[in-house]
């Protein structure tokens, strides 16, 4: 069978090519997030190829000679290009293993780091084998029992050059002749450029050009420190208007709005309930907030195009660059260089078509675009405020006989490359267009704020019904676990009131409504492993199967809490199926439960009727060291079962479990996130 | 913007930099000097990435300015060498994007040059002013314990 990924893209010798001095450049469309994915790859690469581990070369993806595999994003790497690359490997692996049969004269052949037969290697037969050819779907990859890297956990290729602080990121290129820009943004959404005076910018010395398109400006410089001074130095008169909602009444507002409908499940029958319970929970919109304002780096040379971004998508970037400035996609060369972590569509892609606009003021020069962190925190896309209702109709021994959940959301991708209208943040800016509605991937795809929305449990008479808002006061796009963190925290808080009103211990509650062996098994892991039996006053459990695809995480949370929530300790338990890489696994979930407590117990942007206003970390505070509660993480490994993906299971089931064990404390649950004193003492 | 000539110790080699006066230490050192390696988080003093030692104190390079380095002594993640703490950093797997860990192993290091033997509580407090988006902080204090261990053992 040929996997997906390899279908659109077959030759062998785009994802494989073995040089003569015994390295294996291996190219994918999948880039390195932070997320370890390359290491993830690479493990895979080398078992099926029959080669160490440290001769496989991670190549950096570019739309000149990577695979195209779109985007990277919703924990589909593992799942989609791990297979691509598996398949790719044994039938790599399986040319080389023709050739020798020629040249060696035999058929009985074994291979050992890429030597065959103890007598010829993959690099003494390079003239002997074409790689430029299709697969074939005819090779069967290893058994796993014949995988020797899968399961290891070897240290990830990255670490050590982050670790000695070499040049890595998109931050540290430096490119000959390379000139410093900074963007210059409205002070809000929808706000008009009346009058700009450059005068006191063009003065500095080294300031380059002062570009205006429209409302984008931007500023270049021969030095960084100019060009932030120059920024600075533009003084502009804007006309705003009131264009956003009251930030402390968002449930209310996005339960008010005009929206599509769409019904995910209706299972819905007659049945005999004697009572109805019901609750409404809400996350505020969050920012991505990478340690690093996003960046990027453009280049033209007469009418080609050269950008170097962290983009998630290179080729959908380049799509909408196109369609932007009118320009034919073979003009234009992306490269991916890394960023910092981004967790869903942050500005990377903003910020590359920023240096875009820019370089076109001085062809020839690349030019380097970063960010101020105001600009990170205050324009990039937010994942979105969310609302969800959830009802039950229990029977006259209080059993579930009707679920019903109505969530409330924004779309959650907005990215570009998938919209007619100008879908990059400077496009909308210079031709004075709004940003498109943001939409849902379809829900075969797992979807966008449905996400999640079908619990596992066996309620029957299940409803399910999206309401996706027709308007957009903030832009919103893809935040890790879109609409997944807020519909699991949402169901596994309503299980939990539940299981309390019906007296039964909420573990064994979701136990009682689950039948799903791997669910369950979970489930277990986790209570056993926390000590849950022997438990007190503030501890939580949750659970999810990420997605309905991914990986399945089940949460015990301790908390301390009087007037704020102090989260001390996380036990999960994951099955991620075959897991890769144990220790790629654990971080990936560590750093997700993490994440997730900082967003449920502090997070939330913050903006007045026409500003953001939450544009530093202390307005947009995020958990520090101090904060941070311990984390262990269980690992039910199925090397029988295909790998899946695990970067986004713990958001859901981490805030749930510690709203939980809030609820434990204190006996109030606080159904709007986040969890601050505020919220605490207003529902006290 | 007029430039004067600076001289700082960087990583032991003395250097010249010529700049305005307010230009901050990490454009300094990241653009004219090439040390990439100290990052750019906030501008703002808030996050920790920019962080270098100046005499071997804790500074954010981001909002200092040249003036106030000249003559002086400064450390960059480039000058460890390759220290325990470093070492102990890739043996606990201690990042994920890493964008943050140059500041997390400049602010470990003066701790750990103050106080050779901290408790875990210590570390975190140590390490408060750095941020970390991807949530790799127990793997962090786990390394800078670790590499306190080592150098006690040494
Ligand atoms: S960049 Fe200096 S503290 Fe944030
Ligand atoms: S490892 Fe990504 S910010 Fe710390």
């Amino acid at each position: 069978m040929i996997p997906r990924n390899l279908a659109a893209n077959p030759r062998l010798s785009h994802w494989v090519s073995v040089r003569p001095d015994g390295t294996v450049d291996v190219r994918c469309g999948k880039v390195e997030l932070g997320q370890g994915i390359l290491t993830a790859l690479a493990q895979i690469a080398a078992d099926e190829l029959d080669v160490a581990y440290d001769r496989i070369r991670m190549v950096p993806a570019t739309t000149d000679s990577s695979p195209d595999e779109g985007l990277t994003a919703g924990s589909r790497s593992i799942e989609d290009s791990g297979a691509a690359l598996r398949q790719v490997g044994a039938e790599v692996r399986a040319v080389f293993l023709a050739a020798a049969a020629k040249v060696l004269d035999s058929s009985e052949l074994s291979v050992v780091d890429g030597l065959i037969n103890d007598t010829v290697s993959y690099w003494d037969l390079l003239d002997d084998v074409d790689l430029d050819v299709e697969a074939t779907g005819a090779v069967e990859p290893k058994p796993v029992a014949e995988r020797k890297v899968m399961g290891t956990s070897p240290g990830r290729l990255d670490i050590p050059d982050k670790v000695y602080g070499r040049a890595r990121f998109i931050h540290d290129l430096s490119l000959p002749g390379m000139l410093y820009g900074r963007a210059v943004r409205p002070p809000s959404r929808g706000a008009t450029l009346v009058s700009l005076d450059t005068s006191k910018a063009a003065e500095l010395d080294g300031v380059v050009e002062i570009v205006r398109d429209g409302d984008f400006l931007g500023v270049i410089a021969d030095r960084e420190e100019t060009a932030v001074r120059a920024a600075g130095l533009l003084r502009c008169e804007w006309a705003e208007r009131d264009s956003l909602p009251d930030v402390d009444a968002m449930p209310e507002f996005l339960m008010s709005r005009r929206t599509e409908d769409v019904t995910i499940v209706d299972e819905s029958t007659s049945d005999d309930a004697v009572t109805t319970v019901a609750a409404t929970y809400s996350r505020p919109y969050l920012s991505h907030a990478s340690m690093a304002p996003s960046c990027g780096v453009a280049r033209w040379d007469g009418d080609k195009l050269e950008l170097w971004t962290h983009s998630q998508g290179l080729h959908p970037l380049r799509l909408d660059i196109c369609r932007s400035l009118g320009v034919a996609i073979d003009q234009v060369t992306l490269h991916h260089v890394e960023g910092a972590g981004a967790y869903g569509h942050n500005g990377a892609d903003d910020a590359a078509f920023d240096a875009v606009l820019l370089a076109r003021a001085v062809n020839g020069r690349p030019v380097q675009v970063v960010w101020s962190r105001a600009d990170e925190l205050g324009w990039a896309p937010f994942g979105a405020a969310m609302a969800v209702h959830i009802e039950a109709d229990l029977d006259a021994v209080g059993e579930v006989v009707a679920w019903r959940h109505d969530l409330y959301s924004n779309g959650h991708v907005s990215r570009p490359g998938f919209f007619a209208a100008p879908a990059l943040l400077g496009s909308q800016l210079r031709t004075g267009t709004p940003p498109p509605v943001s939409m849902d991937p379809p829900f075969a795809n797992g979807g966008g704020s449905e996400r999640n929305s079908v619990p596992l449990y066996t309620f029957p008479g299940q409803r399910i019904t999206k309401h996706r808002l027709l308007e957009m006061p903030l832009r919103t796009s893809s935040l890790r676990a879109l609409g997944a963190y807020a519909n699991v925290f949402a169901i596994e808080s309503f299980v939990d009131e539940l299981a309390f009103r019906a007296g039964v211990d909420p573990v064994r509650y979701r136990l009682r409504h689950l039948s799903d062996e791997r669910a369950r098994a979970v489930i277990t892991a986790a209570a056993d492993a926390a000590g849950w039996s022997r438990r007190g006053e503030g501890w939580g459990f949750a659970f999810a199967r990420y997605s309905h695809h991914g990986a399945y995480c089940a949460v015990v949370a301790e908390v301390e809490a009087e007037t704020s929530v102090r989260v001390k300790r996380l036990t999960l338990a994951v099955d991620a199926g075959a897991v890769v890489s144990p220790d790629g696994l654990r971080n990936q979930v560590e750093g997700g439960a993490i994440q997730s407590t900082s967003w449920t117990v502090k997070e939330q942007v913050r903006f007045d009727r026409s500003r953001v206003t939450s544009t530093d970390w202390e307005s947009y505070p995020i958990l520090r060291f101090s904060e941070v509660p311990e984390v262990e993480v269980v690992i039910v490994d199925r090397p029988d079962r295909p790998s899946l993906g695990a970067g986004e299971t713990a958001q859901g089931p981490t805030a749930a479990a510690i709203a939980n064990a809030l609820h434990s404390a204190l006996d109030v649950r606080v159904r709007d996130l986040p969890l601050t004193p505020a919220a605490i003492i207003a529902a006290l | 913007m007029s430039d004067e000539t600076f001289r700082l110790l960087v990583n032991g080699a003395e250097v010249t930099v010529e700049a305005d006066r307010d230009t901050p230490l990490l454009y300094a050192l990241r653009n004219q000097l090439g040390l990439k390696g100290t990052r750019f988080g906030c501008g703002l003093g808030l996050c920790g990435s920019c962080n270098v030692l100046v005499d071997g104190r804790v500074v954010h390079s981001c909002d200092t300015p040249l003036w106030s380095v000249d003559g002086k002594a400064v450390r960059t993640v480039e000058g460890l060498g390759d220290s325990p703490l470093q070492r102990a950093m890739i043996d606990e797997q201690a990042a994920q994007c890493g964008y943050c860990v140059s500041g997390v192993v400049m602010t470990a290091t003066a701790l750990l040059a103050r106080n050779s033997c901290p408790s875990e509580c210590e570390v975190r407090e140590a390490l408060d002013g750095n941020l970390c988006r991807c949530g790799a902080h127990n793997r962090m204090v786990r390394a800078v314990l670790q590499a306190s261990q080592i150098e006690a053992a040494q």
